[in-house]
């Protein structure tokens, strides 16, 4: 045991820890956010609410046909993520000729809905998941005690999104994405079917939520407000690290979800508006966001 | 809904009143202050009142939305902070009713400037997450405050009070006209701006910002004070609202306010003066009554048909 700035190292890499674990949150649905808003050009408002159906797949699979952890991880994503596909389908695709904002308010509408639904099923209070068998327990590190799952959670989420980075910046799927982004027309006379292309990024898009929401399941509990309450901290780190880049996203919602940990530490009541002031900041020095190009 | 809401410009009458548009507009008005006179014998008047309170917020941001073009996510910060600090001046300070009220509409006049400045740093969709994110901030303000009763965040058994020091509001007919009388100001208030060249400048901008910036006008500016107003009778219908439920809480900061606001304002009307006021009554009532995504079906009707 030993102290840093005076404070207990234990308290702080503790707060550290779950810092990571936010930011892993953040970057997974801020990523999501980026890659439909890249290709959709529709801010997705029920980006949480997907994210929070992620988890409920998840515990309805566990509860009614016995399947775990596991399996939930691969098949509440697909779930999901064709939920996606069947929503951009049947209402996102006539919007796009319209003004942003109408993608904003459908999108508002469907978290609503989703959300009133969950709340009607499942009432208001959190339902507990547990931790796999195979992630209980932890590590001692000499300096913490660092919990399986929660590193789980943290390598998983970097994988994640490194692997999606390398997928839209690296790849050939990733140069046709990036190009039907610049110039879908021009995309399409190349023999490209872009929009099926956009009915998949969305479906991912929101695939990646469900990700996040069976990850959080066993650390938070599954309630049907789940969403809400984070997608708005994510809409703030997506404005600060603009919409323009993956990387961006990815390393603002890593940062940001550290920083909040450590303002837990050194300030604990400005924690949970830290985010916030600095989007304030970062909008009067750098308005385009610290990765964005100015539109 | 395919074409954008802003048709009556295009048409040549909108740009020069005719008097028959002129004259339906008055005769509607008419028949909305004599409906709202007569309302009170038939339902009850609390729920009247807080529904005028709420087709005020509802003006005060369709002010916005509709004759701007800029959605703001985040007006419950000014409708719900506005109704804290005139109940904490009615309980507290022990301020008259038209003082608090007063000190309400301050706060949201204040905090739209601070708020409006930042915000009108982007467009589009990041305005709506601006303003979101910074009324999700002062949301956790209010919890942890200590005069808004920290995590409980109510401020429970204001006084109405008299009306300047002779008009007692326990009794319910007067508050009633009182809210009738804030209501109505609000309302002709926000159709003088529109009317207003002013208001000209606002929907050129919401048409085409780049040619108003063309043409000279100092944008931002424009959308600064459109703001600052908007914000202003949000808050004037916050803390009136304070005063007539004698308590001001969570809920009016909280987001899914801002939510509702923009539900209202959709189901009334985008951009249509009558529209916004006369939704509130039946919004804010099926939602709640009813589960909210009975409001969440209501949009995506909305934006079908």
């Amino acid at each position: 045991m030993f102290e840093i700035f005076g404070i207990p190292s234990n308290a702080l890499f503790g707060q550290l820890l779950i810092g990571l674990i936010n930011g892993s949150f953040y970057a997974l649905l801020s990523l999501g956010l980026a890659v439909i808003f890249g290709m959709l050009n529709i801010i997705n408002f029920s980006h949480g609410a997907q994210y929070m159906l992620g988890a409920f797949v998840a515990y309805l699979i566990l509860q009614y046909s016995g399947l775990g952890y596991w399996p939930a991880l691969v098949i509440a994503p697909i779930v999901v993520g064709i939920s996606g596909v069947i929503v951009e389908r049947l209402f996102l695709q006539w919007l796009y000729k319209l003004d942003h904002l109408y993608g904003l308010l459908l999108t508002f509408g469907l978290a609503l809905i989703i959300e009133g639904i969950a709340r009607n099923f499942f009432g208001s209070a959190g339902l507990p998941y547990t931790v796999p068998e195979s992630l209980r327990g932890g590590q001692n590190l000499g300096f913490m005690f660092l919990p399986n799952y929660r590193a789980w959670v943290i390598v998983a989420s970097l994988t994640i999104c490194f692997g999606t980075w390398f997928v839209i910046e690296r790849t050939r799927l990733g140069a046709y994405l990036r190009a039907a982004t610049e110039n879908p027309t021009l995309v399409r006379a190349f023999g490209i079917n872009v929009p099926r292309m956009i009915t998949l990024t969305y479906g991912f898009g929101v695939a990646l939520a469900a990700v996040a929401g069976v990850m959080a399941a066993p650390i938070y509990n599954v309630s049907p407000q789940m969403g809400s309450e984070l997608i708005i901290v994510v809409f703030a780190v997506v404005v600060i690290g603009g919409m323009g880049s993956i990387l961006g996203a990815i390393v603002t919602g890593f940062g940001l979800g550290v920083i909040e940990g450590l303002t837990k530490v050194f300030f604990p009541e400005a924690s949970n508006t830290v985010i916030f002031v600095i989007m304030a900041i970062v909008l009067l020095v750098r308005p385009a966001g610290l990765f964005g190009r100015r539109a | 809904m395919e074409q954008r809401v802003s048709d009556p410009l295009d048409t040549p009458q909108a740009a020069k009143p005719s008097l028959l548009r002129r004259q339906s507009e008055t005769i509607a008005f008419v028949v909305m202050v004599a409906a709202l006179v007569i309302a009170p014998f038939f339902t009850y008047p609390l729920f009247l009142m807080q529904a005028m309170c709420f087709a005020l917020f509802a003006c005060a941001f369709n002010l916005l939305i509709g004759y701007v073009g800029l959605l703001s996510f985040g007006h419950a910060l000014y409708f719900g902070w506005g109704s804290y600090l005139s109940a904490y001046a009615a309980k507290s300070w022990g301020l008259s009713p038209e003082l608090a009220i007063v000190v309400g509409t301050a706060t949201g006049a204040l905090l739209g400037l601070l708020a409006g400045s930042l915000a009108i740093r982007r467009q589009g969709i990041y305005f709506a997450m601006i303003t979101l994110a910074l009324a999700q901030m002062m949301f956790f303000f209010a919890l942890q405050a200590k005069f808004t009763g920290g995590e409980d965040g109510i401020i429970q058994g204001v006084t109405r009070g008299h009306l300047f020091g002779l008009i007692d509001l326990k009794n319910e007919a007067n508050m009633y006209i009182v809210v009738l009388a804030i209501f109505l100001a609000g309302f002709t208030f926000i159709y003088r701006i529109i009317h207003s060249p002013f208001g000209e400048v606002l929907k050129a901008i919401r048409e085409n910002e780049q040619r108003a910036i063309s043409l000279g006008y100092k944008t931002d500016r424009y959308k600064l004070v459109a703001f600052v107003l908007s914000a202003t009778l949000a808050g004037c219908a916050g803390a009136t609202k304070a005063i007539v439920v004698q308590l001001a809480s969570l809920t009016d900061v909280n987001w899914p306010m801002s939510g509702e606001v923009v539900l209202m304002t959709l189901v009334g009307g985008l951009g249509t003066i009558f529209g916004p006021s006369s939704a509130p009554s039946s919004s804010w009532r099926c939602s709640t009554n009813s589960p909210p995504w009975a409001s969440g079906c209501w949009l995506s009707k909305e934006l079908f048909s």
